[in-house]
């Protein structure tokens, strides 16, 4: 059975391809404005990564922020589930799930089954997600992807505002003129996005094993900081950021 | 969407009467004067049965109420929230007081022309919020002669003769400051009525709510908003304990018959605290789930008056007249009020998160309840207090537990199509799909 899950996240989205359960394809494309075009495409890499015509699709379920705007579904659900349901399968032993995006971040609690016991998501603010440390890294004046390694040079710890994205980007400015070492300042906005995120795994009882996914895994800074405060290893699978797609894909099978 | 059928449903027949008390009850304070009456403003809480030993002419405006009118229009509610920003008072105070002094501050009335000033201010103080409400507004009303009794005496299970006459004497000093301001001679049987009148008119509220312990339940919460406002109005009036009355009957009917509220009940949910006044359409969105709101401790608590049952059930308190307690004289009235309140749900968890949470827990129980929906209300941190440690509470005793940020008086901190995003999850996790 020929199954695809899409991920219409806030900022990329997310194909995966399943035959008979295994990932055979997988595509991405930046959102943008016109999200169901981005996803057409990112539909169209997987089939072709996969060697599959759309023909033979036999289901897709969409998920993720903007997923009534997607191509192809003929039904979706909702992140958490999407979640719950790919960590489940991977790590049957996972009771916690934490997925960091782009613009959101948060926490499931699941049962041995895959059942979602209880969630939590962070409010209005995008401080707990992956669009902070992107406004801090402009701030910072460095790159993303060299934001995680930076970090871990840092034996500092700094408090920092992390409840608000406005307010934590002029503190990294105040920061700046203090002449803060950058290491610093990188671990302080990883250890203040953790914190946010820590909040909502305590909010939902957090339990081990853990699984980390959503984009913000790849950031090895972050991950440091949360397996400190979160006192445990988190797991992190291949490919964090379609781990909401393949959930879906896996949805569209037991249909 | 359509909606699946699975029981009768129709509007409640006395809607229209509630909703004509409502608008009579604005007018009369606005044309008190004109009546050569007298007006008075106070919270919703206030003992406000006091004020009626002065005249069957005397009108009350109470705030909340009045502010959460405000925040259901949202125009004028900004123009207020903004008015009171520009006055330099900061935007993270109770939303309904803000939305109060910005028509106080714009001089405007939501009913029609210019704010009209109250002869005086009889307010209690048990919200941290009430106890500078008013001062705030004697500031830009000046001249406004300004009572307050302070309520800080129990919570209900740990009240004694010393607390209550701390609380009855505040209320003989309140009486002779009343006849002084007003200048008129106090009349202690329209005192006595308006005691009972409260005592029956909250009773029967709480027996409404009990009502909907039914399956289906024949009210759901959008509706009861607009019901349960009559008692924040004037519980200690006729009127309103009259029509509570009449609600109860046809209520009651609902059950026996099983009209339903909605068609589609399959859900029942709890909230908690003020909904987002300008978006009440969420409680319509529950029902694409078939999920009802079947009430809160809010809606229950905020002005019924519940008892222990024997069998261990909540019920409404009986009155002092079906107990067969004689209210004879002005300190036997105060005493009975001072008492009755004090018993009031929503006062008690002032004392401690743990009393609400046991409330809820045994609301979730007795009324079926399948989850809670809990509304993080940034604009009332007087009802807001505790409301994590109440999450907590209902998780342990194992009902699925939602929360959501919002504010029931500023519609710049709520985020409907996220909230709605939120429903949708809950939904799926209890297990329900929409129609």
């Amino acid at each position: 059975m020929i199954t695809a899950g899409i991920d219409m996240g806030a900022k990329t989205i997310k194909v995966v391809v399943l035959r008979d359960g295994d990932i055979v394809g997988k595509g991405a494309a930046v959102a943008g404005f016109e999200s169901r075009d981005a996803a057409e495409q990112a539909y169209s890499a997987a089939l072709e990564e996969a060697g599959i015509s759309q023909d033979e699709v036999e289901g897709v379920v969409a998920t993720g922020a903007g997923r009534g705007h997607a191509p192809h579904s003929v039904r979706d659900i909702s992140e958490v589930a999407s979640d719950a349901r790919g960590v489940h399968k991977l790590y049957p032993g996972a009771r916690t799930v934490i997925d960091v995006g782009a613009e959101e971040g948060r926490a499931v609690r699941c049962n041995e089954e895959g059942k979602v016991v209880d969630f939590a998501l962070n409010e209005k603010c995008a401080a707990g997600a992956g669009a902070f440390t992107e406004a801090m890294s402009r701030a910072l004046e460095v790159e993303i992807e060299a934001l995680g390694s930076m970090s871990l040079n840092s034996n500092n710890a700094i408090p920092m505002n992390a409840q608000c994205a406005v307010f934590a980007e002029s503190e990294v400015v105040s920061l700046l003129h203090a002449k803060t070492p950058k290491e610093d300042i990188a671990r302080a906005v990883h250890d203040a996005i953790a914190s946010r995120i820590v909040s909502l795994a305590r909010k939902v009882g957090f339990e081990p094993d853990v699984v980390l996914i959503g984009g913000v895994a790849h950031n090895v800074g972050f991950v440091d900081s949360l397996e400190r405060a979160l006192e445990c290893k988190v797991i992190i699978p291949d490919d964090p950021e379609y781990i909401g797609a393949y959930g879906a894909a896996l949805a569209a099978a037991e249909n | 969407m359509a909606t699946k059928q699975i029981y009768e449903t129709r509007p409640l027949e006395c809607w229209g009467k509630a909703k004509e008390i409502r608008q009579q009850y604005y007018r009369d304070y606005a044309t008190a004067h004109e009546r050569g009456g007298l007006r008075w403003a106070g919270g919703a809480w206030t003992f406000g049965a006091i004020p009626s030993g002065l005249g069957d002419d005397v009108h009350s405006l109470t705030s909340e109420p009045y502010a959460a009118s405000i925040a259901a229009d949202k125009d004028f509610s900004i123009k207020c929230l903004e008015a009171a920003e520009r006055a330099g008072y900061a935007r993270d105070l109770c939303s309904y007081m803000r939305n109060y002094w910005g028509s106080v501050i714009l001089n405007e009335y939501l009913g029609g022309g210019p704010f009209p000033k109250p002869d005086f201010i009889w307010q209690d103080h048990i919200c941290c919020s009430h106890a500078k409400w008013y001062q705030v507004v004697c500031d830009h009303e000046p001249g406004i002669p300004h009572f307050c009794i302070d309520v800080a005496v129990g919570p209900a299970g740990e009240i004694n003769d010393n607390k209550l006459d701390y609380l009855v004497g505040q209320m003989h000093d309140g009486i002779e400051w009343l006849e002084q301001v007003a200048g008129r001679t106090y009349d202690d049987g329209k005192l006595i009525e308006a005691v009972h009148n409260e005592c029956r008119s909250t009773s029967l509220w709480a027996e409404v709510c009990e009502l909907n312990k039914a399956v289906p339940a024949p009210l759901e919460e959008k509706t009861m908003f607009s019901l349960y406002v009559l008692g924040t109005l004037m519980k200690h009036s006729k009127v309103v304990a009259d029509f509570y009355e009449e609600l109860r009957d046809e209520v009651r009917d609902r059950v026996e018959n099983r009209i339903a509220a909605i068609p589609n009940e399959r859900c029942r949910l709890m909230s908690d605290t003020q909904p987002p006044w300008g978006f009440l359409s969420l409680f319509r969105y529950l029902e694409s789930y078939g999920a009802i709101s079947v009430g809160s401790l809010h809606t229950f608590g905020l002005i019924g008056v519940w008892e222990d049952r024997p069998d261990g059930s909540w019920g409404p308190r009986a009155t002092p007249q079906q107990r067969g307690i004689a209210i004879e004289d002005r300190d036997k009235a105060l005493r009975v009020l001072a008492e009755w309140n004090l018993h009031k749900p929503e006062w008690q968890h002032f004392y401690s998160p743990h009393l609400k949470t046991e409330m809820m827990v045994r609301i979730a129980k007795e009324w079926s309840l399948d989850g809670v929906m809990l509304h993080y209300n940034r604009g009332c941190e007087g009802l807001s207090l505790g409301i994590a440690e109440n999450r907590l509470g209902l998780l342990d005793a194992g009902f699925p537990v939602m929360t959501f940020e919002g504010n029931m008086g500023d519609e710049r901190e709520f985020d409907f199509s996220r909230t709605k995003t939120r429903i949708d999850t809950f939904m799926e996790t209890l297990g329900f799909k929409q129609d």
